[in-house]
């Protein structure tokens, strides 16, 4: 039997507001898939978001949603999270908002390792805003700031996580439509503050600025990039050049914030 | 039984009224001279089950005390001018999300850094003008140890009745100082706390003007889901961007504080009835006003003080009517003439308006008024 995704879609939000060919509503059903098979209840469970294309997502959705500031879902998720610890709290944003705007709440959220899963959609690109050069899109790419190829470095959202103490990092693409619910489910099961990055596609503002005549050519860019860390361990370093590592990157158990936070109660009283 | 009586810094008693208002949750970022309300909450909270956190900057505390007022806790944060400047953004975020939350705000110099240890009054513009867009302002400008204490209860009280944030804001005079405060018994002042929905959660609209302009808000994780946003949204909480919806939620947004002024607005009259040179102070500014009427009255002049204990909104009503009585107005103030500004536009030309103003970090002393009375009499 199919599955039905309505019943996690709220009524009458449906057409979303996404173009064409972009990867956000592949993610959604992911999301919605992985939700699922973690059973989590809907009056129990919020799902934050900052601002931007993909930070319109938690609208669709029947559960407590919380449509922040640019840049701010991590920081307004972590009051939710302290004040109602029992609460499944997930956030979902785009590249722009969670790493430049968002970049402070984001790394913090990671070093509290306090129990929330974050989904980063990075299509490398400000979407909402017409195409402006994020702090992911690459080196030398077209942008509607960048009209001369961008000069910045890109982060590797990944690493970021690592190295600001997150205790989950994966990545998935959304061409591996099917790969995108084990990875957020298992994100949710971790308990800490897990990072799934989601390596997405923005025809409109990316892709045509970029020389990809079709989504599909942006599709198949993904598909060709993404190489399964298990693979990885195979290949040599010339093999990997140009090449995205996807999966379960990292993995560690280490107490969360809010865990450590009921020992303080504990002590105070 | 004798009540409570300690002799307490400002900011400690501002974390007792918090308490004292039923405040579970308290995020914050350190900044002088308000970090005692934080490490007195970080070591309260705790003791009945609250939440404390220090969070990485300004406006993630301002995040979170939103973030957990959703959920239902009474909430409040701490800072001080360059943190007010910083928290703007999401003030105006709980302006139009129509989340209650306190914002306890010590006014130091300014702008920018500032004199971080000296004391101010220039942050009551921010206050209502600091966040971009229409949108309602409460701020109370509290002048005694005991007062702060009471009108954080206060805060705590507005911020729930009418669904939006409330700011108190002492000077750091007030802040910083210790003077006795009696405790008020629990039940003896009035706490007021959210109305919960009366509908069921499928007919629940967090924005339902059936229930009039401030509709019950449910809390996340209860049996109420709900959306919300800082875009401009329907009564069901979803954006919208017709026309006549945005108007409507716009306009109730700022009539939930102007048609509930009489409420909202609290002052202190001190020998007005025959005065004929009137100050109006507020914060500690209003105590050395005090002394300078005393002085006055001794020396056979009729002043008063107007003491404004409610900033915003401003007591226009009050100010006017004191304009068709007296012949002259004192504004004192530790800014270049904010108050004075709004007491002038109150005034409308019917009584000369002289402000005093300082900005270099020192009080303005019960001499310096006196002698302005003397002036203006």
């Amino acid at each position: 039997m199919a599955f039905d995704y309505d019943k996690y879609i709220r009524p009458g939000k449906l057409p979303h507001i996404w173009c064409p060919g972009c990867g956000h509503g592949i993610v959604m059903k992911g999301l919605i898939r992985a939700i699922d098979t973690c059973g989590l209840e809907k009056n129990n469970t919020a799902i934050v978001s900052g601002i931007g294309c993909a930070s319109r997502l938690p609208g669709y959705l029947d559960f407590c949603t919380l449509h922040t500031a640019h840049g701010r879902a991590a920081a307004f998720a972590t009051g939710v999270k302290m004040a109602k610890p029992e609460m499944n709290v997930i956030l979902v944003g785009g590249d722009g908002d969670g790493t430049a705007i968002g970049g402070n709440h984001f790394i913090h959220a990671c070093r509290r390792n306090i129990d929330m899963t974050y989904i980063i959609m990075n299509n490398n690109i400000y979407g909402m805003t017409g195409g402006q050069f994020s702090p992911c899109t690459p080196t030398g790419a077209k942008a509607s700031t960048t009209p001369y190829g961008n000069p910045d470095p890109a982060f590797d959202i990944a690493k970021l996580a690592i190295g600001a103490g997150a205790t989950f990092v994966a990545r998935g693409t959304a061409y591996h439509a099917t790969q995108i619910d084990k990875l957020i489910t298992e994100a949710i099961q971790h308990k800490g503050f897990s990072v799934v990055e989601i390596l997405d596609d923005c025809p409109t503002t990316y892709g045509r600025r970029n020389k990809f005549k079709s989504v599909i050519e942006m599709m198949n860019r993904l598909k060709d990039v993404a190489v399964p860390v298990k693979a990885a361990e195979k290949m040599t370093a010339e093999q990997l050049q140009g090449k995205i590592l996807t999966g379960v990157l990292y993995k560690e158990e280490r107490p969360n914030y809010t865990d450590e936070y009921a020992k303080v109660i504990a002590r105070a009283k | 039984m004798a009540k409570k009586v300690a002799f307490l810094q400002g900011n400690e008693a501002a974390a007792q009224g918090a308490l004292y208002a039923g405040c579970t949750f308290f995020g914050g970022y350190p900044i002088t001279p308000s970090t005692e309300v934080a490490e007195v909450m970080s070591a309260e909270l705790p003791k009945i089950g609250g939440k404390f956190i220090q969070m990485e900057d300004e406006i993630a505390a301002m995040a979170a005390v939103i973030g957990a007022s959703l959920t239902g806790a009474k909430s409040l944060t701490a800072t001080s001018g360059p943190g007010l400047s910083l928290k703007q953004e999401l003030i105006g975020y709980a302006c139009i999300a129509e989340t209650p939350v306190v914002i306890y705000n010590v006014m130091r110099g300014g702008p920018s850094t500032g004199m971080p240890t000296g004391p101010s009054q220039s942050d009551v513009m921010c206050a209502k003008w600091g966040t971009h867009g229409d949108h309602p302002a409460i701020c109370l400008v509290p002048a005694s140890v005991q007062e702060i204490f009471e009108e954080t209860v206060r805060a705590f009280n507005l911020a729930e009745k009418y669904r939006t944030p409330v700011m108190v804001m002492p000077d750091e005079i007030g802040a910083h100082m210790r003077e006795r405060i009696v405790f008020p018994e629990p039940g003896e002042l009035e706490v007021i706390n959210r109305t919960a929905p009366s509908v069921s959660p499928a007919e629940y609209k967090p924005y339902d003007t059936k229930f009039g302009d401030v509709p019950p808000l449910a809390a996340f994780g209860s049996d109420y889901r709900f959306h919300v946003t800082g875009l401009n949204k329907a009564e069901d909480g979803f954006p919208t961007t017709k026309a006549t919806l945005v108007q409507a939620e716009e306009e109730r947004q700022i009539r939930k504080v102007d048609a509930n002024i009489d409420d909202i607005v609290t002052f202190e009259e001190y020998m007005l009835d025959d005065a004929e040179v009137a100050i109006v102070a507020f914060g500690s500014t209003s105590r050395s006003a005090r002394f300078a009427v005393n002085e006055a009255r001794k020396q056979g002049i009729k002043a008063g003080l107007f003491r404004i204990k409610t900033f915003w909104p401003f007591p226009d009503k009050q100010i006017a009517a004191l304009a068709g009585k007296v012949k002259a107005f004192i504004t004192p103030e530790m800014n270049l003439g904010m108050c004075t500004g709004e007491v002038k536009r109150c005034v409308e030309g019917k009584a000369s308006v002289t402000g005093i103003f300082r900005v270099d970090g020192e009080p303005i002393n019960p001499g310096q008024i006196l002698e302005m009375i003397k002036e203006v009499k």
